[in-house]
């Protein structure tokens, strides 16, 4: 079942198209990631999915039917790239209040936040003001106050800038957990090897348009260049290219060669054994998403041009 | 509405608990007593102190010029008027007074011989204390006598005024005590209103240069942000109020009963400048003579719709700047200069309650809060008459929905607008737009 649907959506800023016609569909319970250059217009779009931003034209619809701020707001977390909490207010307190303000009542409330500052050992910050917090601390802070009311819908902007790798890795075993439980996760981002890790479905943008979108496997075969790794076990002269392939790059004892066009992996290693050359391993070589992310972007200017601002 | 009331509560109380409130509370109004006390005493102090040689060739005023405290007349002869008319000054004396051989009917060329210039104040005294000797001189070679004369000039009526539709009872407050509260009432809700419509201001600027509106605006409608923040630090000033509504009653209890209704009338009877000072004294007069639960009453009224008028305006302001302070300045001097100049019509609309201008002004929802809380105190129904503050209440609220619907317009786009500041030009975009 699709959470959320997106139906071509489009907004325009004064100076330029922010949004451009995007469409997509959300799984229930997955997490999916929204890639894009800055000023892709990822933000805009995320802001027209939590109703900060109305779009222009196009639909949102939120577990099937037309997204309604007001009512929807509460089953949805939304994690802003720049964090905004109150700086003079308390940590506890202000938990409590992000919290009541979701429509959890006080008690509710206040288990929560007692859950989840043991939970990510920040119990002693209780009565610190938020001004005197390091920027990790205010971003698990941050991250608390987006999903203590156990919202079906987390999106989340940039969740791991200014984290150290262990408190990065706290915040994406929690995500993973939450996706488990059966929220659905947006994540947006520009570091590729974070998408990697997490995400299953992806959609990337650029100038404010979609330029692809589906699952990691599939992206990956879609954009793979029959690109295969072979490594041996002796040092052994291999035939730089053949008719089957060609070899494109060696590290030690380890080839990267290209499929020639209609063959197929069987044919190399048939070759291969035939010249009794020891294989160690042999594996499909992917490309990553950040040489897909590069590929795609480089081909279009990636800075926005404004339209005669 | 429930997500209303978290946020004012929040306001209120974060705001409540800080210390800045408790010290503004205790000291405001010291500080309000000092300014309207500063102000009457140099107004009425002449400071300078001067000690004048009279060199009198005529002979007419010798032994007549009366000194006092601020000007000291002694006599002295030639040699000393020589010496100042030859630039050297001779202590003790700070200038010299040579008056030649005069025609009483046409005196002339009298001088003053000093090293530093009179001020304003003290040559009108010393004018007048020649012209007063002068003057006897006259009545003698008129043979009039000054002991008679001034037994008819003697001054004992003050009229009482009595207002035809007003009841019997409801005797007309002195105008010395209502222009006192007028003034009162007037700064007040001027110094009431920038303060609170200034923090509401700041308010929305910290919460959008922190980013906390884009977290507050995916969890309420901007609208009630907007409104959570004007109420709650509405209630806050509205608390402060009262607690100086009870300072004040409190201390016209403990001070009031020991002055006499007497003692009042000399008070309010004195100079122009003194009747702010009055007012403490007046109290116990005023309660008897003023309705002072419209007075209250309405005071609440032009505070509160005043303070929702101008803070909605704020608030708008608030959300069109970023992180720069003086944006913020420039950006306010449109909302301020109407505020500043009910200040200036204030003081006209209590020299001449009904004017046409007074009148208008206190319809006006820009001015009225300030201008009709000066002219209440003369007297309601009677100079302020029924249709009056009917079209004035009406007005403001008016004037509030309006501000209030404008401002939510630009409040929303502008809150989570960065980057370049806006115009006033954009801002009425955002506030007309569907």
């Amino acid at each position: 079942m699709h959470l959320l649907q997106l139906k071509n959506i489009n907004k325009q800023f004064a100076t330029q198209k922010a949004v451009d016609d995007i469409s997509f569909s959300i799984e229930q319970g997955s997490i999916f990631g929204l890639l894009g250059p800055n000023g892709a217009g990822k933000t805009t779009l995320l802001r027209i999915i939590t109703g900060i931003f109305y779009e222009d034209s196009g639909e949102v619809l939120f577990q099937g039917r037309p997204f309604d701020p007001s009512k929807d707001v509460s089953l949805i977390g939304y994690m802003p790239e720049e964090k905004g909490l109150y700086k003079k207010m308390k940590v506890g307190e202000q938990a409590l209040y992000f919290g009541q303000l979701k429509g959890l009542s006080y008690t509710e409330a206040a288990t929560k936040v007692r859950y989840w500052f043991n939970k990510l050992e920040m119990n002693t910050w209780w009565n610190k003001k938020v001004e005197d917090l390091s920027k990790g601390m205010h971003q698990k802070l941050q991250f608390i106050i987006t999903v203590l009311h156990e919202p079906k819908l987390i999106i989340l902007d940039e969740p791991f800038s200014g984290l150290d790798p262990v408190n990065a890795n706290v915040i994406k075993d929690e995500i993973f957990r939450l996706a488990q439980n059966g929220s659905t996760i947006i994540f947006s981002t520009h570091r590729m090897e974070q998408v990697e890790e997490i995400c299953d479905h992806i959609v990337l943008m650029n100038k404010g348009r979609k330029i692809l979108d589906g699952t990691l496997r599939e992206v990956q075969q879609d954009f793979k260049e029959n690109v295969f790794s072979i490594e041996l076990n002796d040092s052994f002269d291999l035939p730089a290219t053949t008719d089957i392939y060609e070899i494109v790059s060696q590290k030690g004892n380890q080839y990267n060669f290209k499929l020639k066009e209609g063959h197929t992996p069987n044919e190399v290693l048939q070759f291969l054994i035939q010249r009794q050359v020891p294989i160690h391993s042999f594996n499909e070589v992917l490309p990553s998403l950040n040489e897909i992310f590069i590929k795609l972007v480089e081909t279009t200017p990636a800075a926005r041009q404004f339209e005669n601002a | 509405m429930n997500k209303i009331l978290l946020i004012i509560k929040r306001e209120y109380i974060t705001r409540i608990r800080n210390k800045t409130f408790i010290f503004s509370t205790i000291l405001i109004p010291f500080f309000f007593i000092a300014l309207v006390g500063a102000t009457a005493y140099f107004s009425h102090s002449n400071s300078e102190e001067l000690n004048i040689g009279v060199y009198d060739q005529s002979g007419l005023f010798i032994g007549k010029l009366k000194s006092n405290d601020n000007i000291h007349y002694t006599t002295v002869p030639r040699a000393i008027y020589d010496s100042f008319a030859a630039k050297s000054p001779v202590e003790p004396y700070n200038g010299v007074l040579y008056i030649p051989q005069l025609d009483i009917e046409h005196p002339k060329n009298i001088q003053y011989i000093a090293e530093k210039q009179l001020g304003i104040f003290s040559q009108a005294q010393v004018d007048d204390d020649l012209n007063d000797v002068l003057e006897q001189e006259r009545m003698i070679r008129a043979n009039i006598d000054t002991a008679r004369l001034s037994a008819i000039k003697t001054n004992e009526i003050s009229i009482t005024q009595k207002l035809i539709n007003e009841d019997e009872e409801n005797t007309t407050a002195n105008a010395a005590v209502s222009s006192a509260i007028g003034y009162m009432s007037g700064f007040l809700i001027y110094f009431l209103m920038f303060i609170y419509g200034t923090m509401v201001m700041r308010g929305i600027m910290e919460e959008k240069v922190s980013r906390v509106a884009e977290v507050m605006v995916s969890s309420v409608k901007p609208f009630q942000l907007m409104m959570g923040k004007i109420i709650g630090i509405g209630a806050v000033g509205i608390t402060q109020f009262l607690i100086w509504v009870a300072f004040l009653v409190i201390g016209t209890t403990v001070f009031g009963a020991s002055i006499s209704p007497a003692d009042v009338h000399q008070l309010a009877d004195a100079q122009a400048q003194t009747k702010s000072l009055a007012i403490a004294g007046a109290m116990h007069q005023v309660v008897t003579q003023l309705n002072i639960p419209l007075l209250i009453g309405a005071f609440l009224f032009y505070f509160v719709f005043g303070y929702l008028f101008y803070a909605a305006l704020f608030a708008a302001v608030g959300s069109a700047v970023n992180e720069d302070p003086q944006d913020a300045q420039a950006m306010m001097l449109p909302i301020t200069i109407p505020i500043i100049f009910s200040i200036i019509i204030m003081t006209r609309a209590i020299a001449n309650p009904t004017g046409s201008l007074a009148v208008w002004c206190s319809i006006i929802p820009f001015t009225s809060p300030i201008i009709m809380m000066a002219r209440l105190p003369f007297g309601f129904p009677g100079t302020v008459a029924w249709w009056e503050l009917a079209l004035s209440v009406a007005c403001m609220i008016g004037g509030f929905l309006f501000t209030t619907w404008l401002s939510a317009k630009i409040y929303r786009t502008g809150i989570l607008m960065y980057g370049k500041k806006a115009s006033w030009k954009d801002m009425l975009k955002w506030a007309f737009r569907k």
